[in-house]
Formats: structure tokens, sequence, C-alpha cells
């Protein structure tokens, strides 16, 4: 019986093993290579003409992030935190304000559920096709107030070239610090009132040594840049987060919504004996315990715009440079461009970015699932 | 995952809203739902419209006759890659279902020293951003002569479709008893008699759950179809999109371009919307 059992066991991991083979060599092996490309001058013609590509350590970084020639990288970087803010909250509002409406006990609950995820199931070229054509300016979504009496829209949406909130490349580490210190310094407040001293006084040191950085230190100097560069909002990014907006928050829905039938009657009902007004039930009861799903969702939705190239593809063509994306650059500077060495320098920077959400979101997940 | 629905239905009991808060409730609702289906409204009075019809000033009115002409030239345009699509779809979703299910079953029931580190790093393969991938993979496909046609796509899609396929299925798995192997196990079943006798005929909405999603992201995706594959092999969706990038905007065939493109996926999901909610929550890790 055990002998048969430890055979088993062998047939087992037999079974998987070509799978994992497959994950290691095309998922790890090929993020390695693409890695090892990044640190070559490989291109093209070089392929072409059969020479071997030459190594040329982190240049390709060096040069993406400080390069006079590759200021779209930057600009790419800059319209993915924007458009990723954006389209985690909208997905986010959307998402939990559809959810709680939902969950009011109304008739024809799967008849809305079905409209509000359709979307879901398309995609992003046909979602992309169709907006294209609704934010044509002169005719497109600008056209509808006037049904109601209104005045047209004049928002030139994706072809807008409005530029909101300008600042210097060069201080976008100060910002970023400043960004970073307001967390800390939240985090610790919360500690110490919470009465974790030792964490809050963690938590202040950081906060110390981040703000001595960014009064005495350089930030500056961190960019590497020699001249000033203008970076901001692109105005035309709204059409990006509307499109995909309309395609996602059906799902951040349907999250929540699975998270509210979670939570008891019993809950509720004790919370409403207690003098709680509906409203009262949701702010003090309900959503802190949807917190969890918000942060999955975050994370769900934040590697997805990390990410993005289809929609973005398919509205700009990757001519428009205000809702230009580090995917889509990686894919013309790799196959317009030829230039196979920076494109896969922006393809591992986008995988460290994907990485640095989802590695601890996986590790957590599957820590919590095993603790069960 | 259980076999219930993904989002359990709402609680019996009481309505404590007044008539009122009813009200504003439900306008929202169908204010709500009406701005979802904004696109949809465009694609379909667009696309039975001619193209003398499709003005930019008519933009948002019904069309004055309905025609189909526009619905006969975008498949005639659509119809050699909707086929594409079809081939590609297939035999990818099968293949990426069964070994989902091997791999589930393995995880699940025959745990091995240091299948917790494995099935992390394996589940980390569908985040990852294809980019960071794709650049080997040309190469390797013309090394391997399969560059631009679809066998070549096939196994791309059958490859990344591993991580999701095996997660839904190991969550699946996981809530069969594990009395009842054992009991299998006494009878003298071993690692196939158990998968083909207990596991496989419970698989089914598994099975239904991993297909629907696979279906779904195999046909919708772009990325790996443009990059991999030559004019002859194209998916729908390059098509769709060369379609739209062609010189002559001629948008009621670009919607009906979009409509054709988008029906399979969306007639699984109206059919099936069940099963395709809970792909999707699976794909959130916690089943």
């Amino acid at each position: 019986m055990r002998r048969r059992v430890n055979r088993d066991r062998l047939t087992a991991v037999l079974m998987l093993s070509p799978s994992l083979v497959l994950v290691a060599i095309f998922v790890y092996g090929f993020i390695g290579w693409t890695g090892y490309t990044s640190l070559t001058d490989s291109n093209a013609l070089q392929q072409l003409s059969g020479q071997t590509a030459n190594y040329v350590g982190l240049q390709n970084y060096v040069d993406l992030f400080t390069g006079v020639l590759y200021q779209r990288f930057r600009l790419d970087i800059v319209n993915t935190v924007f458009f990723t803010t954006l389209f985690i909250a909208v997905c986010l509002v959307v998402g939990v304000g559809l959810a709680i409406l939902l969950d009011q006990k109304i008739k024809g609950e799967g008849v809305f559920r079905t409209i509000f995820l359709f979307p879901m199931a398309l995609s992003f070229i046909v979602t992309g096709v169709v907006w294209k054509w609704l934010f044509n300016p002169t005719t497109g979504l600008n056209v509808l107030p006037t049904y109601i009496g209104l005045p047209a829209g004049r928002f030139r949406w994706f072809i807008s070239e409005e530029r909101w909130f300008p600042f210097n490349w060069q201080d976008f580490p100060a910002i970023i610090g400043i960004i970073v210190l307001g967390i800390v310094v939240f985090l610790a407040l919360r500690a110490w009132l919470n009465k974790r001293s030792q964490v809050a006084a963690l938590l202040a040191a950081f906060a110390l040594l981040l703000m001595a950085w960014l009064t005495f230190g350089d930030p500056k100097q961190l960019t590497g840049l020699a001249q000033p560069e203008t970076h901001g909002f692109n105005v035309a990014l709204i059409a990006v987060v509307v499109a995909a907006g309309w395609q996602m928050s059906g799902y951040t829905m349907a999250m929540y919504l699975a998270g509210l039938r979670g939570i008891s009657d019993e809950l509720r009902e004790a919370a409403r004996v207690d003098g709680a007004t509906e409203f009262g039930v949701y702010r003090h009861i309900i959503l802190p315990l949807l917190a969890p799903i918000t942060l999955s969702a975050m994370i769900i939705l934040g590697h997805i715009s990390l990410k993005i190239f289809d929609l973005v593809y398919t509205l700009g063509g990757g001519d428009n440079l205000y809702i230009d994306m580090p995917g889509i650059n990686m894919f013309f500077t790799t196959f317009r461009g030829q230039d196979f060495a920076r494109g896969a320098a922006i393809a591992i920077i986008m995988l460290i970015m994907v990485a640095v959400v989802i590695v601890p979101y996986l590790v957590i997940s599957l820590r919590s699932e095993t603790s069960l | 995952m259980s076999l219930e629905a993904a989002i359990p239905p709402a609680r019996r009991g009481g309505d404590n809203h007044s008539p009122v808060a009813r009200i504003i409730i439900y306008g929202l609702l169908i204010i709500g739902a009406a701005a979802f289906l904004i696109p949809v409204y465009m694609v379909l009075v667009t696309s039975f419209k001619s193209i003398d019809q499709v003005g930019l000033d008519t933009m948002w009115q019904f069309p004055t006759s309905i025609t189909f002409d526009s619905f006969a030239r975008a498949f005639e345009k659509l119809a050699p890659n909707f086929a594409n699509s079809i081939a590609l779809v297939v035999p990818a979703t099968l293949i990426s279902a069964i070994l989902g299910s091997i791999n589930g079953y393995v995880l699940s029931k025959w745990k091995f020293p240091g299948a917790n580190i494995i099935f992390p790093l394996m589940l980390f393969g569908m985040f990852i951003p294809y980019q960071a991938i794709l650049i080997p993979m040309v190469q390797f496909l013309r090394t391997i002569g399969l560059y631009g046609g679809l066998p070549g796509l096939i196994l791309v899609h059958i490859v990344y479709g591993i991580p999701i396929t095996t997660l839904i299925f190991r969550n699946y798995y996981a809530e069969v008893p594990t009395e009842l192997l054992e009991a299998g196990q006494i009878d003298g079943a071993g690692f196939f008699g158990l998968y083909k006798h207990i596991i496989l005929p419970i698989s089914a909405p598994g099975f239904v759950v991993v297909v629907i999603w696979q279906f779904t992201q195999i046909w919708n995706e772009f990325l790996f179809g443009v990059t991999l594959t030559g004019p002859s092999s194209q998916p729908i969706t390059v098509a769709l999109l060369n379609l739209a990038g062609s010189q002559v905007v001629e948008w009621n065939v670009q919607m009906a371009g979009a409509f054709l493109t988008a029906l399979p996926t969306l007639l699984v999901y109206i059919l099936l919307g069940r099963y395709f909610i809970r792909g999707l929550l699976a794909g959130s890790i916690k089943g």
C-alpha cells in the first residue's frame, strides 16, 4: 500500500512536470533572456548581419531615464501614474456605488448585473473602436447635452492637447518623496494612536530621514537630467479612463457585490437595533468590512493599467503621445524601431512595476490561504 | 470556489426603504444602466445604416431605413480572421483546460515538498506584462519555424493559459473531500484511477468555468496576435483594428465589424454569465 502511494506521488509530480517546464522556460527563462537583451545593444541590423550584440551594462536604462532623446519614456511613466490613479479611482467608486445600489433587494437585479458586467466580455479592441467613434469631438458624446437643452460639450477627448499641473521631471523624485512622506506620517500617527509606539517610532524615524533628504539632499540630481523637462497631466487621458472604466468597473462591482453578500444580516440588524441609520450601517459596519476587497481590486486594476496596451493602441495608434504608455512605446521601439535592446529595457521596467504590485499580493493571499 | 453561484442571491426579508428612497435607488440604477448601454446603442444604430446615412450630424439618430449591407461588408472582410480565431481558440482552450485540470488535481490532492513555492511561481506567469517575454518569443518561434502562423500562436496561448487554468482547477478540487480519495485508494485506485473515477466525473462545472474564461481571453487577445502572426493567420481582433485603420473610414462597417468580433464572447457571457463571473472572480486569487 505504502509503496503504491509513493509510486502515485511520483506519477503526480511527473504529470505536473510538463507544465512546470513550460512555465520555467517561457516565463522565467524568457524574462531572463529579455533581461539580458536589455543589457546589450541588440538591434535588427546587427541581427541581420549576423553580428553578436555587445554587452553595455545598464546603459539602456540610463538612456531611458536621462537621455534627451528618450523623453517619450519619461512621458509614458508620468502618463501611467496619472492614468493608473484615475482608472483605479473611477472603477472603485463606480463599482462600490453600483454594488451598494444592487444590494438593496432590487427587482431585476440579474438584468442590471448583466448590463454592468457585459463590457468585461469584450476585447479592448472592440471597446477602443466603438469609443473612438463616440469620442468624435464634433458629434460624439459632446452632442448629448444638447438633447436636454444644454450647450454641446467642447472637450476634445483623446485628441485633446491640453496639459494640466505642469511640473519639471527633475522634481519628480521630490514629488514622489513628498507623497511617500505624507503616507508614512499618516501611518506613524495611526500607529501612535493605536498605542503601537515601536512601529510609530520606526516610521517617524523614516519620515525624518526622508525629510532630511528632501531638504538637504539633492533630489533633482537623482534624475540625472541636465535640462529641465516639462511634463504634466495630459487631459486626453480622461478619454482612456472613461473607456477603460466602462470596461472594468463592472468587475469591481462583482467583487464588491460578492463581498456584500458575505456580510451577515445579523450584523446589519444589530447595528440598526443600536440606532444606526441605513447610511451609518454602510459607513461604519459594511465599508470597513469591504476594505480587503478594495485592496484586491486596486492590485488587480493597477496591474492591468500598468501594462495597458490594446485600448491605447486602438485609440491612438502609437502616434498620439498625449495618451502614450510604456506598453505602446515598447511595441514601437521593438517592432517598428527595431531597437530590441531598448524595447527589452522598457519591458523589464514594466515587469518590475507589475511585480512590485503583484508579488506581495501573491505572497499574502497564498499565505492566508494555507493558514486556514 | 464552490458550486453555488459566484455572487450569492440577495438576502430575503423586509424592505426597509421608504418609497422615495426606492425611487432614487431605481432611478440611479436606470441612469447607470443607460450610460453603460450608450456604446451598444451607438453600435446598433450605426451598423444598420447605409454609408450615405452615416453623417456626423446624424450620428445619434435611428437609421431611416434598415440595411444589412454593413454587416455583409464587415463579414466579407473579417470572415477569414473569424475562422482563424476559431481555429486558434478551440485547441488552445481545450489543451490549456486539460493541463489545468491535471495540474490542479496534483496541486490540490498530491501535495509534495516545495509545492507551496512552485504554485505562486506558476501564478506569477499570469500577471506578467507579455512585453517582457515578447522579444525572445519572436526569436524562439522563428528558430523552431512556427513564427507567423497559427500553430505558434496556439502554443503561446496554451503556455500562458496554464497559470489561470491551474489556479481555477486547484481551488475547485480543493473542495473535494480528501476522504473520498482515501476511500478510493483503499479500494486500490491509483493516481489515474482516482482522477478518472472520482475527480473527472465532478469536473464539469470547473471545465465550464475554465473553458469560458480561456475562450474569452484568447478570443479577445491582441498583443500576441499582432506580433506573432502574418497577414493570412491574423486573429479577428487584429483584423478589426486593420479595418478601423484603413484609409476610408466607413463607420457603419467598423461598427458592424466590432459587433461581429464581440458576438461570440457576448453570447457566451449572456448564456453562461454565472460561470463567466466565477472565472472573473477566480482571477483575483481567492475563489
